[in-house]
This record gives C-alpha cells, sequence and structure tokens, in this order.
C-alpha cells in the first residue's frame, strides 16, 4: 500500500467524492488563494494546503473562496445542505467557530429535529485543531468535547491516514451535520492508504494496539502520544492496550465497555480541557456501565484547566506528554 | 495637514516611530529564521504610517484595538519594544508574561487593548471601551483598526451600528493592504467600505496610507469629533503590505513586480525622508541618526529577550481567573 501524508490522504478523499458527486461543492477562506495579483489562483489550497488541486479540477463554482464571514458561509452552507447540496465547508482554525457557533449550534444541529424530521443536512464542517504550533490562546484549542456536546452534531476525530481519508469519505457521505476535526501537528504524519475509495463507518473505534494490562482510550492526536506511552510501559513489563474512539459522537459505547471489561484498568487521554469534556464523559459512562470490570480508578490525563500558553515550554506542559500517560497507567497497572 | 505645522521635535518622532516599525518587524523576520521566535507571525512593514499617523493624535489615556498584524499599532501607542520582543520570544519579561505571544500582546498601561487571533474582534470591544469613556465622564477616544478582511465579518457592521447609536467616542480605522490572507479584496468584498459606514450615518474619509501627514490630518479630524461628542468616524486607509501575510508565507500570489513596485513607490519612510528635503525641515544627518539609534534599540531588545528567562511551569495555570474558589 502506498505510503501517503494525513493531507494528502484527506485531498484524495475530497477529489474522490467532488468527482463522483456534483452536488458535493467546498467553500472557506482561502481555499484556492482567492483571485491574486494577475488571477493567479490556488497559491495556497487552503491555510494548510488540504484543497490544493481542487480549483484546477472543479473549477470556482464548486470550490470557493469565501470572505472573512464564518457566520454567513457556515450558514450558508447549512442552507445549501439544507436543500440539495452536499456542502464541505472549511473553518481554517476550530477556534473561530466562537464567531458562527449559531449557525452550527442552533441551526444546522437542529433542523431535523425541529423539522419533525422533515429535512437532511448533509454537511461537513472541517476545522483545523489542536496544540503544538506555537500559535497562542486563540489558534489551539481542541473543542471536540463543545461540538460533542450538542445533539444533532455528528464529531470525528481521525488520527491517522488512513482513517482521516476513510472517515471523511463517510462524513460526505452521511446526512447529518459532520464536525471533522485535523489536528495541526497531524498533517505531515505519514501512513499507508490506498489509492481506491473507501468509508469507515461512525460509531467504529479501531484497537490501535492490543494489550493486556491497562486500557488506553485515546483521543485524536493523542493517539500518538500513547503509542508513545505504551512503548515505554512494554520496556517496563506493561502491555498496553490502546483504543481509539474516531468519533465522539457517534460514540461507540460497546467497544469501549468490552474492553474496559475485559482488562479493568482505563486511561483516558484528551488534549482538551478537563472540564465537562469527552474524557470526563467516557470515564462516566465505564464507571456507570463496567462499575464491576474496574480494578483501579479511571485515570484522567487531560490539558489543565487553562487556554493554551504561548510560551514553548508552557505549551509543552500544557499539552499531555507520553510521560504522563505511561505514569498515570503504571499508578494503576499494578492495584 | 502639512508638515510645517508639525514641531521639529515632532517630526522626529514620527520618524523614529515609523522607522523603529520597520526596523521591529525586519529584524523579528530576520529572528524567525533562528528559530528563537516560536511560531509565526504577521509583519505589518510597509503600514507604519497609518499606525503612526494615528497614534500620534491620541493621548496616552485614550484606547487603541489592533488586529493579529498588531506590532506596528503597538509601538505606534508606545508600549515599550524591550517587552513586546521579549513576550515575541515567549519569555517571562515579554509584555504578556510570554503567555500572549505576537497576536495577542497588550499593554493596558499604555492604552493597548491588545492584538487579536480573531479577526474583526477588537471592533465590539473597542466600542465597549469608548462606551466606558462615555459613562465615566472623561475625555478619551478609542480607536479600533481593522483590516480590509475584516470588513466582511457581520461583527463589523454590527459594531458600526451601536457606535452610532450610541454616539461611541471611537474612530474605525481600516487598513486596506488590497489582502485578507492570500485572497484579494476584490475578490470577496461587495461595494464600498465607505459606503458600508455612511449607511450606518457615519462620516468617512478615504486616505493614502503611506503618507503619514495625510493619516495624521484625517485621523485629527476623526478624533476631534469623537472627543467633542460628535460620534463615530471611519476612516479607509490604503497601504502596502510589504510581506506575505505571515512569516512563513511564500506570497505566491503576488507577483515580483507587483511586489518590488510596491516597496519602490510607496515606501512611507522614503516619501517622508523625500518630503523633509523639499521643505528643508529635518537633516539627512539627523534622520540617519535616528536610524542608528532605532538600530541600537532594537538590537539591544533581541539581546535581552534572549538573555531573559522563560516563565515558571506554576504560569501554565495561573491568571486563568483572579481568584477561582
Ligand atoms: C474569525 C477569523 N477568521 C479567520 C481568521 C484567519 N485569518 C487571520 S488573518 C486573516 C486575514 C485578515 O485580513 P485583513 O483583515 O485584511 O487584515 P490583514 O491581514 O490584511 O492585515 C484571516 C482570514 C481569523 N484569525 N479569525
Amino acid at each position: 500500500m502506498a505510503q501517503k501524508s494525513f493531507r494528502q490522504a484527506l485531498n484524495e478523499a475530497l477529489h474522490f467524492e467532488m468527482a463522483r458527486d456534483p452536488r458535493v461543492i467546498m467553500m472557506g477562506e482561502d481555499l484556492t488563494g482567492g483571485a491574486g495579483a494577475n488571477g493567479v489562483k490556488d497559491a495556497w489550497g487552503g491555510a494548510f494546503g488540504v484543497t490544493k488541486g481542487l480549483l484546477g479540477a472543479f473549477g470556482p463554482e464548486r470550490i470557493r473562496d469565501t470572505p472573512i464571514s464564518e457566520a454567513a458561509f457556515i450558514g450558508a452552507a447549512a442552507g445549501a445542505a439544507l436543500t440539495g447540496l452536499r456542502p464541505i465547508a472549511e473553518i481554517m482554525f476550530v477556534d473561530f467557530a466562537g464567531v458562527c457557533l449559531d449557525q452550527i449550534m442552533n441551526q444546522a444541529a437542529k433542523f431535523r429535529y425541529m423539522f419533525g424530521g422533515r429535512a437532511k443536512t448533509p454537511l461537513v464542517i472541517r476545522a483545523t485543531y489542536g496544540a503544538g504550533s506555537r500559535s497562542g490562546s486563540q489558534h489551539t484549542q481542541a473543542l471536540h468535547s463543545i461540538f460533542t456536546h450538542i445533539p444533532g452534531l455528528k464529531v470525528v476525530i481521525p488520527s491517522t491516514p488512513y482513517d482521516a481519508k476513510g472517515l471523511l469519505l463517510q462524513a460526505i457521505r452521511d446526512d447529518d451535520p459532520v464536525i471533522f476535526l485535523e489536528h495541526k501537528m497531524l498533517y505531515d504524519t505519514v501512513g499507508e492508504v490506498p489509492d481506491g475509495a473507501y468509508t469507515i463507518p461512525f460509531a467504529e473505534a479501531r484497537v490501535a494496539r492490543d494489550g493486556k494490562d491497562v486500557l488506553i482510550i485515546a483521543i485524536g492526536r493523542m493517539v500518538s502520544v500513547a503509542e508513545e506511552a505504551a512503548r515505554k510501559l512494554a520496556a517496563d513489563g506493561i502491555s498496553a492496550c490502546i483504543i481509539d474512539p474516531r468519533t465522539t459522537s457517534p460514540l461507540d459505547e460497546d467497544t469501549l465497555l468490552d474492553f474496559t471489561d475485559k482488562i479493568g484498568r482505563v486511561v483516558i487521554v484528551d488534549e482538551a480541557n478537563p472540564r465537562c469534556s469527552v474524557a470526563t464523559d467516557i470515564s462516566a459512562l465505564l464507571a456507570d456501565k463496567s462499575f464491576d470490570a474496574l480494578k483501579a480508578p479511571i485515570k484522567l490525563v487531560t490539558a489543565p484547566h487553562s487556554p493554551v500558553p504561548y510560551a514553548p515550554n508552557l505549551e509543552d506542559a500544557y499539552i499531555p506528554t507520553a510521560a504522563a500517560v505511561a505514569k498515570a497507567a503504571t499508578s494503576i497497572a499494578k492495584r | 495637514m502639512s508638515a510645517l505645522q508639525l514641531s521639529h521635535d515632532e517630526l522626529l518622532k514620527v520618524y523614529r516611530t515609523m522607522r523603529m516599525i520597520r526596523r521591529f518587524e525586519e529584524r523579528v523576520m530576520e529572528e524567525m529564521g533562528t528559530g528563537d521566535i516560536p511560531g509565526n507571525t504577521h509583519l505589518y512593514a510597509g503600514q507604519e504610517a497609518s499606525a503612526v499617523g494615528v497614534c500620534l493624535q491620541l493621548e496616552e489615556g485614550d484606547y487603541i484595538s489592533s488586529t493579529h498584524r498588531g506590532h506596528g499599532h503597538s509601538i505606534a501607542k508606545g508600549v515599550d519594544i524591550d517587552s513586546m520582543m521579549a513576550e515575541l520570544f515567549g519569555r517571562a519579561s515579554g509584555t504578556c508574561g510570554g503567555k500572549g505571544g505576537s497576536m495577542h500582546i497588550a499593554d493596558l498601561r499604555k492604552g493597548m487593548l491588545g492584538a487579536n487571533g480573531i479577526v474583526a474582534a477588537g471592533a465590539p470591544i473597542t466600542c465597549g471601551a469608548a462606551l466606558s469613556m462615555k459613562v465615566l465622564g472623561s475625555r478619551q477616544v478609542a480607536v479600533a483598526f481593522a483590516g480590509d478582511g475584516a470588513m466582511n465579518e457581520g461583527v463589523m457592521s454590527e459594531s458600526f451600528n451601536l457606535a452610532k447609536i450610541w454616539n461611541l467616542p471611537i474612530v474605525f480605522v481600516i487598513e486596506d493592504n488590497g489582502f485578507g490572507e492570500a485572497t484579494a479584496n476584490a475578490a470577496v468584498s461587495a461595494g464600498s467600505f465607505t459606503r458600508r459606514a455612511e449607511s450606518y450615518d457615519i462620516p468617512t474619509l478615504e486616505v493614502d496610507g503611506t503618507d503619514v501627514f495625510a493619516v495624521y490630518s484625517a485621523a485629527g479630524e476623526a478624533v476631534e469629533r469623537a472627543r467633542g461628542g460628535g460620534g463615530p468616524t471611519m476612516l479607509h486607509v490604503h497601504v502596502p503590505r510589504y510581506y506575505g501575510h505571515y512569516s512563513g508565507d511564500p506570497d505566491t500570489y503576488r507577483t515580483p513586480e507587483e511586489k518590488k513596485a510596491m516597496r519602490q513607490e510607496r515606501d512611507c519612510l522614503v516619501s517622508f525622508r523625500r518630503r523633509m528635503k523639499e521643505v528643508s525641515l529635518l537633516e539627512e544627518a539627523e534622520l540617519d541618526a535616528v536610524d542608528q539609534e532605532v538600530e541600537a534599540a532594537i538590537d539591544q531588545a533581541v539581546a535581552a529577550a534572549r538573555a531573559a528567562p522563560f516563565p515558571p511551569l506554576s504560569a501554565l495555570t495561573s491568571d486563568v481567573y483572579v481568584k477561582y474558589l
């Protein structure tokens, strides 16, 4: 199988689906780099180069640069989804969802329910998230917990290039609004990705590593941190199993519960702030439904309850580390 | 406004501040190359005359808010370059203790309400500052800087409306460099910016942002109106942006010729020097001396920033609240 970057995997999914389905359109800031000097176009392919080449293939009617006006274009994407298109809208940094939260939370997420099931909103909102780029508090947040909280939204948070492609294709074909979150620090990671199209169903967690002593549930980019921790743990004779939920809404409760029942010791790793989060949500689920199987307290390794700082030493301390995960796992492994 | 109306010292200050911003930006670009300034920055070089012309009309107690491209506005408002540089290096001695970075530099003591990572977010916050002045009965004014791209955010229009109905002492300065990131303004903006503001009955002025005297004069009119209780004004200032959108932007959407011409024909420092020669107000030697003084100040700021410690790890969770428990 070919080795491809996370970015390339997403680009292939977009290419494939736009070619297959003429109702799929894209919109966002700098998707093509606009009409610059002398009409030069496709200079950037979006701020992170994910949409490069799409303009040439599909033209400006189907892949459009928007003004800097998230409320307007996310709302327009929701309206277009309601009326026959399958839009993919890009919010450059998920932090900017603050500008258009109404359109996501009160509009797109609610259409189907409020209209008595007589509507579909096949909308994908792609956004980058996450710390590690030294960009300060307003460009580095991990907000998947907020979206997961809102009924009507589906939330996808892939951790590998393979999953990125399969989940994005699934998201575009899904008839509900999907928030598709891409960690900025994952774009250049490389992995095996088939050339053809394939989909990965939602609510199907992936066993990223098999193991028997400790179960590590890790979200998004934290999967690679968990893998690093698992290697450390293996050297100490502790065998860690890693599960990546891949979608936080819907959530593959069955797999999480099955593995908890089997292993009985759980560490949950998430880059998001800890309060009212996906990590606390999963923890509550396991405590509620698998309490008897637990041999030790559930451990959470998350960012602290603070905004993301700018200074490199502080940002590094903000992001959960493999050492912290290994420490948490070790603390419960022998109990 | 003619150059003749400014005193010798004021003229020197105008030049010194523009030069300081330019060299600050050029040096930041260089230091980005060393990897010692984390992340990315958005450089203001080329737009100096706008920040300086506007801020020269302001008093220390007046407020400004800035954009992601905030270094120039901060320097023009009098924020200390040593602490700004330290902030860019992520050090504890920075304006924000190293926690903010380039996009969040703020110094309330200098009336600088912050650069901002969210496009257009400064406009309503500045309306709030203007409201404070009004309610508190001070004669201060507030200035909101924003880019052409920001004009398409709904919150800009909402702020115009608020400023007008509340008759706020505020000036909106729209710095139009023709681009929002890599996208040309012409491709994403309908109608005219001044007509947008005028539809809220806000008076407007169109200004050449490479001519510091033109900016100074327009800002003077606007600030006077605000201070006198006459409400908001909007300045549409046309400026060149010398670098790419951010320090890592290869800037391939503009042609090399276009960029060269911009630097040759629309440089506020060059035209300032030419003007001074024409009217025989400042000697070349005086200006050269300012250049050297600026150079030394920036060398010193970089050296001090490099030598300063990073914030202690305890800073990670401090300042989230004034008091939590
Ligand atoms: C709400 C929001 N949307 C998008 C961005 C990403 N972004 C940062 S700067 C910028 C362009 C701003 O253009 P303009 O207002 O013209 O200012 P300029 O960069 O030209 O100074 C964009 C789109 C952002 N920071 N905030």
